[in-house]
């Protein structure tokens, strides 16, 4: 075939489009199956929260709910209304403490204790995490609104 | 008194940037050569009285003068000396004077460092960048003003936040900060270019040496902020797909597309409008990571205290930036002529391919860190997106990126013969296999991935030994570029094979201790030895000591630390690293288990070639310093040469 000027054009255009679009399906794709959501310990005792999916749940450390044992440690996840109890392996973060926000990562097992994979608290010790205030603030909500109409 | 003196002199140098954001500008369309020449002067006394404002700032922390709120705030009296200083930028108020600092130091440096430019384009280069000034200029006096009073005052300061406490955070905010507002005076050269309808072969290799400097303040900026984290965070990690990193990788990510497209528009006169959209896209990056960081929107070690207004701010100046120049960019466009044409297989086309798979990158990162912005920002709910999305589709995107850049550097412009290329890197490509395949045996398991990365770095840095070996047998003065591109390619490949080593083979063991008690990371055994209490000047620590033996042989002892400061009584892990050539060592330490006999949760890892990536970084850092400096870009008269020399190149296609 004779590559004129503009039909190398064309063929560069038509190739970075095609490299663009294979680009994009592939990034939106791995975006989609990527997600993280989030739940209050409510939603994950409504049912609301996926089965056999990753997803973060966030609140208060109960007070007197860490147990140790080895590296292993199991917490309850309490947004005031629900608690969930919460097993991890390995360091907690520094500013881990009980009665403090917390946030976990992980999967839902058939014993409803979440197996967390990760087990974030912030860098500041006054910080409140704005996933664990946004369930004390809608457990705070339901509450409100069960006293209004009873 | 101090600290007035630094407000006066700060809105003093906001005035000035105003009168150097207008003045000038204006000379070039009246073509009134005074009001151009203001210029100069104008952009070295703002620096001046920004520098003086900061060390008054600067003073205020020293002598503990905790009437400033923002002193009291982020500084104790018994915080040591250094990191009083480094506290200067260890808050929101100080961090964005530093940010003036900077800013107003690359316009001084422009003023300085121009002889061989033009008056009205220093006029228009130093114009733009009083107007960014200004920008922030009125955000740090209306919204973030360090040198608010307290009342009362109080007997002693908040204290600096404890992670911020070390070496890292001394350096890495300003590194950073030169490259972030370094990537805005390649934006002022674009505007500049644009407003002058002149976007030729002269203005990109002015704007080269500037660009290519703000890149390596960046790329060092990032990698000082990767190794704070491996070492102050306790966790190991060396890259967290966080927010606020990713802030700071997207500009990088254009910046690295834009040093490469400039390169096409200096040496082919073509790819100007996109090089413009690219230096236009890395500032705007760059204000989005401020937003981001300085926001309160994101919550991390950056940022702490939240304040609305603040976020707003500098969303409306984003949206100013960019709307202004894009719709500049639209009005002249048009008028920017194509360049010279090129085939399917060129040095441009492969530069084509570099730009669009780094801004096929940038895109990725932006959508997964904005995204769950603005899905909470409208209410739709709350979600995060996890290190695998980037992990999944950063790989697949560095991949050809890595591979083509080393036909790219070969390959000859207009036109580049395949048979040529082919035949001149068999060997590279030959050794590149067998080490791929045969270096991984070496370590442990043989992978796909681990084969792949190995490939990947040999062939980058054997590509870039060969050309430079190729080079040297030719006669001829070397310049700096030639040697700063390469240096920097080196170091790319030699962060490829560090990433390689510690994704492949790291190892972690989360453990409970006893004294005595000894893990084992083959070939390595760690024992834990001693518990001691030790006082640091602003803390106490417990200090663990555990021997490393290797074959039964004592070779190092490691103590990492846990400790709890007194103005916060908060926890800080500090590990303790045993670095060499091969790797690191790396154990911290976590808390107490009740039991009979007392123990400890301890965290011990080998990452072997971790300090592979700081010495590319390094390298890369190197490189782009180098490739400034080459002697090409400081020659006189630079304008009329590369005039003709362009216009014989466009009569010649």
């Amino acid at each position: 075939m004779n590559w004129t000027p503009r039909r190398k054009r064309f063929a560069l255009i038509l190739g970075g489009l095609l490299v663009l679009a294979a680009a994009a399906a592939f990034v939106l794709n791995a975006f989609q199956s990527n997600l993280v959501f989030f739940f209050t310990p409510s939603q994950v005792l409504k049912g609301e929260a996926p089965v056999n999916k990753t997803f973060r749940i966030g609140g208060m450390v109960k007070t007197g709910s860490l147990q140790r044992d080895g590296t292993e440690v199991s917490f309850v996840v309490t947004d005031t209304a629900q608690d969930i109890t919460v097993r991890y392996t390995g360091l907690l973060p520094d500013l881990f403490k009980e009665g403090k926000g917390v946030v976990a990562q992980g999967k839902i097992n058939e014993q409803g204790v979440m197996v967390a994979a990760e087990v974030l608290a912030k860098h500041d010790e006054n910080y409140m995490p704005p996933e664990a205030q946004h369930a004390l603030d809608q457990a705070a909500k339901a509450r409100a609104a069960q006293s209004v109409n009873p | 008194m101090i600290p007035e003196l630094g407000q006066f002199s700060l809105v003093l140098a906001a005035v000035l940037s105003l009168l150097l954001g207008i003045l000038p500008l204006w000379g070039t369309v009246r073509h009134n050569t005074t009001l151009q020449s203001l210029a100069r002067p104008l952009a070295l006394l703002q620096f001046v009285l920004v520098a003086l404002s900061f060390a008054c700032l600067a003073y205020a922390f020293l002598n503990n003068d905790f009437s400033v709120k923002y002193v009291a705030d982020h500084s104790n009296s018994l915080l040591p000396k250094p990191y009083q200083f480094a506290a200067v930028w260890g808050g929101h108020e100080g961090s964005l004077l530093l940010w003036m600092l900077m800013l107003t130091g690359w316009a001084a440096a422009v003023a300085l460092f121009s002889q061989s430019l033009p008056l009205a384009m220093v006029a228009r280069v130093l114009g733009v960048l009083g107007l960014v000034t200004v920008g922030f200029m009125l955000f740090i006096l209306f919204t973030s003003n360090p040198f608010d009073r307290l009342f009362p005052i109080p007997a002693d300061g908040r204290d600096l936040n404890p992670l911020l406490q070390d070496p890292g955070l001394v350096i890495h905010p300003p590194m950073l900060y030169m490259g972030y507002v370094g990537m805005s005076v390649a934006f002022a050269f674009a505007i500049a270019a644009l407003l002058s309808g002149r976007l030729d072969a002269a203005w990109a290799r002015w704007s080269r040496p500037w660009t290519v400097i703000a890149w390596a303040f960046l790329t060092l900026g990032i990698g000082l902020g990767s190794w704070w984290a491996y070492y102050e965070l306790g966790w190991g990690g060396w890259w967290f797909w966080d927010p606020v990193e990713n802030a700071s990788l997207m500009p990088w990510l254009v910046g690295t597309a834009l040093i490469h497209s400039l390169m096409v528009t200096e040496k082919r006169g073509s790819f100007k409008a996109w090089t413009v959209l690219l230096a236009i896209a890395a500032f705007s990056l760059s204000l989005l990571g401020t937003f981001l960081v300085r926001s309160g929107v994101l919550t991390s070690v950056h940022a702490f205290a939240t304040d609305p207004t603040r976020g707003v701010f500098i969303l409306i100046f984003l949206a100013i930036v960019v709307g202004a120049s894009l719709t500049l960019f639209a009005w002249r466009a048009p008028q920017v002529t194509l360049g010279g044409s090129m085939g399917l297989i060129s040095r441009e086309s492969f530069m084509l391919l570099n730009s669009v798979l780094l801004v096929v990158a940038t895109g990725a990162v932006l959508l997964g860190t904005l995204y769950p912005l603005i899905i909470d920002a409208l209410n739709l709910g709350k979600l995060s997106v996890g290190p695998p999305y980037f992990n999944l589709v950063f790989a697949p995107l560095m991949v050809p990126l890595l591979f083509i850049l080393v036909p790219g550097t070969i390959a000859r412009w207009r036109e580049a013969n395949i048979t040529e290329m082919l035949t001149e890197l068999r060997w590279v490509a030959a050794a590149s296999v067998v080490l791929a395949i045969g270096l991984p045996f070496m370590w442990g398991p043989w992978s796909i991935g681990s084969a792949l990365g190995i490939f990947l770095g040999m062939w980058v840095a054997l590509g870039s030994l060969h050309n430079m070996v190729e080079r040297l047998r030719k006669p001829g003065r070397i310049g700096g570029s030639f040697w700063g591109q390469h240096l920097a390619h080196f170091g790319l490949a030699v962060v490829v094979l560090g990433i390689t080593g510690v994704k492949s083979y790291e190892v972690e063991r989360d453990v409970r201790m006893s004294l005595g008690d000894t893990v084992t990371i083959s070939p390595y055994t760690f024992r834990l030895v001693d518990m001691v209490d030790v006082n640091g000047p602003n803390y106490k620590a417990t200090q663990a000591h555990v021997e490393v033996l290797k074959n039964d042989k004592l070779i190092h002892v490691l103590y990492p630390e846990k400790r709890r400061y007194f103005s916060s009584a908060m926890p800080m892990t500090e590990a303790a690293i045993r670095s060499s050539f091969l790797g690191d060592l790396y154990v911290s330490l976590g808390d107490p288990i009740a039991g009979d006999k007392p123990s400890w949760s301890m965290r011990v890892y080998h990452k072997p070639f971790v300090p592979w990536l700081w010495a590319g970084v390094l390298l890369m850092v190197a490189g782009g310093v180098v490739a400034a400096m080459d002697r090409r870009y400081r020659r006189r008269n630079l304008d009329a040469q590369l005039k003709t020399a362009g216009e014989a190149m466009s009569n010649a296609v």
